[in-house]
């Protein structure tokens, strides 16, 4: 089970990432996670959005360059422990990160986790086994 | 007191001069008539025989020749002595694409040298100074010429080539270096070394010569007044046989072509007529005493101005302006000839568009160069990581083709105008040409 992360090329300059986020405003897009990893010269933004196909459409035709990304969604109780709990599964199945990043929703007491990794099957698997959960498309745009 | 290498030829008469290109350029033409066959059949078809050629007043019969025509010859097509008598080759600093190679008989190799002895006694060099060279060795001409016209005055020299500013200093500091013959930038960069280090009352130097690149006076004046020297432009280029075609002397008011081996038009480069003194074109040379690769009418791109006025140091020799420049769209960074051409293909093989601009601009008085690249769909990637393996893949493909690092700007697809015209793909804010 996987979410459809989309991230977008965006140059280093000022007032570039607002043009984005301008045009996800026009067409009521409704972000559930962000992240961004930066270089010196520009930054990829990647975003869990409620309608990735909509997005990705409206950035493509405003010109970015945008890729979608199937990536893990874990569910987690929002207490001490719980990231290390799942890393310590991925890493003792060997299984590398890519990237990773954290995201809140109006569900209490309940935190999430988007995982980038190499074969998402298989880490879905590792975790299924240590009963952590991964969470559908659907389920995140419904929040 | 004005110093010359060679008094005789440098402030001969003008009746002497032209008697001299008139005699050379008529042997030159039949000889390479004779010899060689890209040059037979270029005058077949312009219908010019070497018969017709008596002095430089034919020399307007007689068809150009073109930088493509030196690439469509390479390596040999153009070689008007046996290859048993050739003793160097020297090259141009495109390195892909663009090759140029010139080849020399030693008899080449003296002429070439002769003229930068030339430049060198006109900067005041006699055996007792000693000559600093951090110019390029190897197949860029600037190192070797000056490094043999140093020699050819007896001057002790320094065979510094480029680089390494610690050791450049520290020679310049212990050996007592009185000329430093680089390029201007370079000049303009050890200036400010030597002025951070403190050691500006620790070095001898007394007058530079500097090519290879454009500078401006306001230049000149910067390099004259930190290192305390006078600052003679140098002027020259591989297909002709390199540094040396024409040289600054104390009057500092353009460069004397040494008119017993070059012959110097100024044309338009539209409609190739023979333009007058005074005018504003493109510069066209004619070797008239070389044996390995002599070149007739041959294209510099170079834009100048030339005049025959009288000059104070005693020269007779035509001068010409600084190139004011280029007839094409080949730009010089850091002293390296690159052509946007050159760049658009590394971008087409690395997969990305060829819609792109380059940016050069110099800080410091050092050239930059930056390329904006489109980002694509293809080329884009979620993982930060690949992406900027890829750019700094075409880094290196770049550095691989052009020889100086380009630093490379991915911008958003479409982020670049698109014209409707000629597009701008260079944009140039040095304003290195003046007048």
């Amino acid at each position: 089970m996987t979410v459809k992360q989309i991230s977008v090329f965006v140059e280093n300059k000022a007032g570039k990432l607002a043009e984005l986020t301008e045009y996800l405003h026009q067409h009521e897009i409704d972000m559930r996670a962000l992240s961004i990893a930066e270089t010196q010269d520009f930054g990829i933004v990647r975003v869990i959005v409620d309608d990735p196909y909509k997005t990705s459409c409206i950035l493509k035709e405003a010109g970015y360059a945008v890729s979608i990304t199937p990536v893990l969604a874990v569910e987690m109780p929002d207490e001490p422990g719980s990231l290390n709990h799942i890393l310590k599964a991925l890493g003792d199945e060997d299984i590398s990160l890519e990237y990773m990043y954290a995201f809140l929703t109006r569900k209490a007491a309940t935190a999430y986790m988007v995982l980038r990794v190499e074969d998402n099957e298989k880490a879905a698997e590792v975790l299924k086994r240590k009963g952590i959960h991964t969470v559908s498309h659907d389920v995140i745009a419904g929040m | 007191m004005e110093h010359y290498y060679q008094p005789e030829i440098e402030c001969a008469s003008r009746e002497q001069i032209r008697t001299w290109q008139d005699e050379r350029l008529a042997g030159t033409v039949k000889r390479v008539y004779e010899n060689v066959e890209f040059y037979r059949n270029k005058m077949d078809e312009a219908k010019v025989k070497p018969e017709d050629i008596h002095s430089v007043d034919d020399l307007h019969k007689l068809p150009f020749l073109t930088k493509d025509d030196l690439r469509d010859a390479y390596p040999y097509g153009l070689l008007a002595a046996p290859l048993s008598e050739c003793v160097r080759i020297q090259s141009t600093s495109g390195t892909t694409g663009r090759r140029v190679v010139a080849f020399y008989t030693q008899h080449d190799i003296d002429l070439w040298e002769e003229c930068c002895a030339r430049a060198i006694a006109a900067a005041g060099g006699t055996n007792e100074d000693v000559v600093h060279v951090c110019y390029g060795y190897g197949l860029f001409t600037g190192g070797p010429g000056l490094n043999g016209g140093s020699h050819k005055v007896g001057a002790l020299t320094l065979p510094m080539s480029s680089g390494n500013t610690e050791r450049q200093i520290q020679f310049m500091c212990d050996l007592g270096s009185t000329i430093l013959c680089c390029t201007p930038s370079y000049a303009a960069y050890l200036a400010e070394s030597i002025w951070e280090r403190g050691l500006q009352d620790k070095i001898k130097l007394k007058a530079g010569i500097f090519g290879a690149e454009a500078w401006t006076e306001e230049m000149r004046h910067d390099i004259e007044e930190k290192l305390g020297i006078r600052a003679y432009d140098i002027y020259g280029l591989t297909e002709i046989s390199g540094p040396g075609v024409s040289f600054e002397c104390s009057d500092q008011s353009g460069m004397h072509i040494n008119e017993d081996h070059f012959i110097a038009e100024v044309i338009n480069p539209k409609t190739g007529e023979v333009l007058p003194d005074g005018e504003k074109g493109e510069l066209v040379f004619t070797s008239i005493t070389k044996e390995a690769f002599p070149l007739i009418r041959y294209r510099t791109r170079d834009i100048c101005i030339l005049s025959h006025e009288k000059c104070s140091c005693g020269r007779t020799h035509v001068k010409m302006t600084k190139p004011l420049g280029r007839s094409d769209d080949m730009l010089i960074v850091k002293g390296v000839n690159v052509f946007p051409s050159q760049i658009e293909t590394v971008l087409l093989n690395q997969g990305y568009p060829a819609n792109y601009q380059i940016i050069v601009d110099r800080k410091q008085n050092s050239d930059t160069i930056e390329v904006q690249v489109e980002m694509t769909q293809e080329m884009f990637s979620d993982n930060a990581g690949i992406v900027a393996g890829r750019e700094k893949k075409l880094v290196d493909a770049l550095k691989a083709m052009l020889g100086i690092y380009v630093k490379v700007k991915l911008v958003n697809p479409k982020a670049i105008t698109r014209s409707e015209g000629k597009a701008v793909r260079v944009i140039d804010r040095r304003n290195l040409y003046q007048g």
